[in-house]
């Protein structure tokens, strides 16, 4: 009983907390049907989600956003798309990345391009542009954000992500005018977005021959963005069990530990 | 401490070190036979309950801190700095960094939640009258060293969060400009603490130093405020002094198992929060790398002082906003002299007690306040209008109504002894 009113304390103070803030009502959020498989205590990444949405990340969006953080040797770790090593390596040969210089002291070939190699598992994906003003030149001056951390840095987290992804060709409300070179998004702040509909229906083929309408890509790449932002999360509900089965065990005998000390003092 | 010890050395070690530095008698007499009121209720688990918050904070932060790297400067990744990409590495690469740092971030949540339960336990049974009056502003001196290590710890990780949190509090000094005419004094304090003209690098590594000394400032200041517990002894929920040995037990194993069970809930719902909701108190924008040039929509802190900010933005003129904001903690240390009652414990006292509840309340409402945008309207009513009544109320809890009630009320009869209370009737040893 005590107990419940320090948690009823504990809970209200935190609930005033932001997080609540969504970007009107007028477009609430969308989920996907089903949910997400990696929502809840026992919630785990979907395999088959994690590898399509890594092919939907390379095939689309890899054009114009980054994925600095994340190590291409994660690709093959337990809790993650679960390739096999020697996938892991191959997606990684896949990219070329700056080299040392060579034993000359080179750091060009002898056309003036600079030297480059295949990437290898300690690497991270390289980004698509070489800096940031490379990104907006070709980006009508907008930076596409890096996708590493995406979901978890904005409001809605997945929802978000997934609402944006599935949120284009809609008609704006009357008398609201789209600004030109943009698009209408009404899941984004200000409704106007710079990134053109990344998604069509039957873009991404899988090779499993899996559904590809925009929401299954979309589906698949936001589960795999969800698991760059938080790549623990399935080690982090595993153990999260089972230290709560422990703490709760302990408390129950701490509990009868108390009843019996305290019998003869009251 | 209370009372002649009881300790007797058994053998030959503990006899040699006990004429030397009897330390074992120390924690005998401290830990175990420590007579302590044997009424004290849940509501008395919180200082064991927040000595273990300490512990873990200082724990999992010696080993955070093995990894953290506190550079603003640009880091691999493009518009990202050291330190962001170090908690990022710790979250990613560190084996269980993810659990260390999850558990660091919510510890502090859960120290600050433990904390104010600690402070209206305080207020309600009266743990600040005489002779307590020393360990109830002691207790105030961690409070405040716990906001400055808490709020240094958020601008760490570097996000966007921090950056502006951090340019925001410490812009709150330039306010003395408008009282000391040319010379900026206020101006100068923000760039004395900056390190520079603006929050940066030498900002970042200031911080974390502090960040890493002012915990172990807060132990010190726990060992007196736990030493000026042991002077007079525990208060307890009838709010009366202990009469004699009838009225307590040991403090081992009577505490220490009842201390033990409560913590270990307290733990249950703390890994609650780690393992299944570890960014729910958390601000989606600190994973956002710290960007100067553009400023987040809301900046908010984190719940724990999102009363204070609620009674900094109700007032329009920054100076005494600031001054309302840092007076809300100050007057905590004045209460042992503004309450003019004789009676300890909200128990006997019916007006005051009604008083109390208001306040509680006052203050989840100042948090919730504290969360809404600056111009939000509810109902029709101007939120920044409810914020200015419950910040008057606030201050009027403890500057009119505590000494008043005091004198007007007529508190219930008090027991004769805790152990009359407790048992019924006194026992006949």
């Amino acid at each position: 009983m005590r107990f419940a009113l320090a948690t009823g304390l504990a809970l209200g103070l935190m609930l005033s907390a932001p997080a609540l803030a969504a970007n009107g009502d007028q477009y609430p959020l969308n989920t996907p049907p089903g949910g997400w498989s990696f929502e809840g205590p026992l919630g785990t990444y979907n395999r088959a989600d994690l590898q399509h949405g890594f092919q939907v990340y390379k095939e689309v969006c890899s054009a114009c956003h980054s994925l600095n953080r994340v190590a291409f040797h994660t690709l093959d770790e337990p809790g993650g798309p679960e390739f096999t090593e020697p996938q892991a390596k191959a997606i990684a040969a896949g990219y070329k990345l700056p080299a040392d210089p060579n034993d000359k002291g080179e750091t060009v070939d002898d056309k003036g391009q600079p030297l480059m190699r295949p990437g290898i598992l300690a690497d991270h994906f390289p980004a698509p542009f070489p800096n940031e003003q490379a990104a907006r030149a070709n980006n009508g001056g907008a930076l596409p954000p890096d996708l590493s951390l995406i979901v978890k840095a904005r409001v809605g987290g997945p929802n978000y992500v997934y609402s944006i992804l599935t949120g284009f060709h809609q008609t704006p409300p009357a008398g609201f005018k789209v600004t030109d070179g943009k698009y209408f998004n009404p899941y984004f702040i200000g409704w106007n977005i710079s990134m053109p509909p990344p998604l069509a229906d039957h873009q991404v083929t899988f090779v499993d021959g899996a559904p590809n309408a925009i929401a299954d890509e979309a589906k698949a790449v936001v589960t795999f963005l969800s698991w760059t932002s938080e790549p623990h999360l399935e080690d982090r509900h595993r153990i999260g069990v089972g230290v709560m089965i422990f703490l709760i065990v302990l408390s129950g005998l701490l509990y009868l530990s108390y009843r019996r000390v305290w019998k003869d003092a009251h | 401490m209370s009372g002649p010890s009881t300790y007797v050395p058994q053998t030959g070690l503990t006899r040699w070190l006990d004429s030397r530095l009897p330390l074992v008698r120390f924690a005998h007499d401290t830990m175990l036979t420590f007579p302590t009121p044997r009424n004290l209720n849940f509501w008395y688990a919180f200082g064991a309950i927040l000595t273990f918050c300490l512990t873990v904070q200082i724990v999992t932060g010696i080993v955070l801190a093995m990894h953290f790297d506190p550079s603003a400067a640009v880091g691999s990744v493009p518009g990202s700095s050291v330190a962001f990409d170090s908690v990022e590495n710790i979250m990613r690469e560190v084996n269980y960094g993810w659990l260390l740092r999850y558990v660091h971030a919510n510890g502090a949540s859960m120290f600050f939640l433990a904390v104010y339960i600690h402070m209206f336990r305080g207020l309600y049974y009266g743990s600040y009258k005489a002779p307590r009056e020393i360990l109830w502003i002691l207790g105030v001196i961690i409070y405040l060293l716990m906001v400055m290590t808490a709020f240094m710890g958020y601008v760490l990780p570097w996000g966007q969060m921090s950056f502006w949190a951090a340019t925001v509090i410490t812009n709150l000094f330039s306010s003395l400009d408008q009282v000391t005419g040319g010379i900026k004094a206020g101006s100068h304090i923000a760039t004395w603490l900056w390190g520079g003209f603006a929050v940066g690098d030498a900002t970042l590594n200031r911080f974390f130093s502090l960040h890493y000394l002012l915990p172990f400032v807060i132990a010190g200041v726990v060992g007196l405020h736990i030493w000026a517990l042991h002077v007079p002894g525990n208060n307890n929920p009838l709010g009366i002094d202990v009469k004699g040995p009838q009225d307590t037990v040991p403090f081992h194993p009577y505490y220490t198992v009842k201390d033990g069970f409560y913590v270990a809930l307290f733990t249950v719902l703390f890994a609650f929060l780690v393992f299944f909701a570890p960014d729910f108190v958390g601000n989606p924008d600190n994973y956002v790398p710290a960007n100067p040039l553009v400023t987040p929509a809301d900046i908010v802190p984190e719940w724990y002082l999102l009363p204070f900010y609620a009674m900094l933005r109700s007032i329009p003129q920054k100076l005494i906003g600031v001054l309302v904001l840092g007076g809300a903690i100050v007057t905590l240390a004045f209460i042992p002299w503004l309450d003019s009652s004789k009676v300890r414990s909200n128990r006997f006292r019916p007006l005051m007690k009604q008083f109390f509840w208001v306040f509680v309340v006052d203050c989840i409402l100042l948090g919730y306040l504290g969360a809404q945008q600056a111009d939000a309207v509810k109902f029709g009513i101007p939120l920044v209008w409810v914020a200015r009544l419950a910040t008057a109320y606030y201050y009027g809890f403890f500057w009119v109504i505590m000494p008043v009630i005091g004198l007007i009320e007529t508190p219930k009869p008090l027991p004769d002894s805790i152990a009359k209370s407790v048992l019924g009737t006194a026992p006949a040893e």
